[in-house]
């Protein structure tokens, strides 16, 4: 479950150091280049892109149609890139507690996610870390993210404010 | 045919207005599968010291991906339209989305290259208030596939 929630997190700005780091807001001055966010897997279904398609408006055949998927070169109807972005974006907004925190976010879509005709779904690990601290309270994340062991976005960084 | 080096510069103006709604972005945000209280709840939001719920980061391809599409269609740009597909993706925000948020998007075209017979274009989506407050810069690349490619 997502927990970018303002009452599970210490405000006050102490950095605690415990059992429950994953769930400390992170601060500027407590996360250094190197500093691990916790991985996640995320699992994307049929069903999945079809509610994408609806709320992003994106209805390109090969999000849903297999035959069409298929009849242009693709092993099976694939998600949206976009779909795959915003999913992965939520390892950084989680992570950080208030998404608007998330001032800058970027990715290339390198390999698509196919997305089978089953209750099981295409699972995508995502991976990320502190690449640098920047001036302003800011910091870069890279993410990485994974789907039957290769990575399905490249140059995905995000730069975030701590506070 | 290569991608003509001088379409970096043009802009297209704003089409129509886009109206941000809660309904939207509790949409796209269950879309995403992202249950994060800040884009339903105004007082989970206000307690992160946001006026209003706020949209999550990708929410603007609602309107952007429209505008940038509509810029790649020109004719005279010259991208094949029907062999086009989504390259890179980026969102800078000078400030959160929020409801009520009424936004006109210009589009311009910040790159244009052509290698291997793939054309590459760049379009810088600058998303702006009515009254001119810049919100967001969508900028995003797309490929015109080498016709090679066609099976």
């Amino acid at each position: 479950m997502s927990d970018c929630d303002e009452q599970q997190v210490p405000t006050d700005g102490e950095h605690k150091r415990t059992t429950s780091a994953v769930n400390a807001r992170p601060t500027w001055g407590g996360v250094e280049k190197g500093t691990q966010l916790p991985p996640r897997t995320y699992v994307l279904k049929r069903a999945d892109l079809v509610r994408y398609a609806g709320a992003s408006g994106d209805f390109n055949v090969i999000h849903w149609n297999e035959r069409v998927a298929r009849s242009v070169g693709l092993p099976n109807v694939i998600a949206h890139g976009m779909l795959t972005m915003g999913t992965v974006a939520r390892v950084v907004t989680d992570w950080v507690g208030d998404p608007a925190a998330m001032v800058d976010y970027g990715v290339r879509f390198t390999r698509p996610v196919p997305v089978p005709d089953d209750d099981v779904g295409a699972s995508v690990e995502v991976t990320a870390a502190v690449t640098e601290k920047l001036d302003d309270g800011l910091v870069r994340v890279t993410i990485k993210a994974v789907h039957d062991g290769q990575t399905v976005l490249g140059k995905a960084i995000a730069t975030v404010r701590l506070p | 045919m290569a991608l003509d080096a001088s379409l970096v510069g043009r802009t297209y103006p704003p089409g129509r207005v886009y109206e941000v709604s809660r309904e939207k972005i509790r949409e796209f945000a269950d879309a995403v599968g992202d249950s994060c209280p800040a884009y339903r709840d105004p007082e989970a939001a206000k307690a992160l010291g946001h006026p209003d719920v706020i949209a999550p980061p990708t929410f603007p391809i609602i309107f952007s991906l429209e505008a940038a599409l509509a810029a790649a269609a020109d004719p005279t740009v010259g991208v094949d339209y029907a062999r086009l597909v989504h390259g890179e993706q980026r969102f800078q925000y000078s400030r959160p989305i929020r409801p009520g948020d009424r936004l006109r998007t210009t589009v311009e075209i910040v790159a244009a290259r052509t290698m291997a017979g793939n054309d590459m274009l760049t379009l810088a989506c600058s998303s702006s208030t009515e009254e001119g407050e810049h919100v967001v810069t969508a900028t995003c690349m797309v490929v015109g596939r080498a016709p090679e490619d066609a099976t």
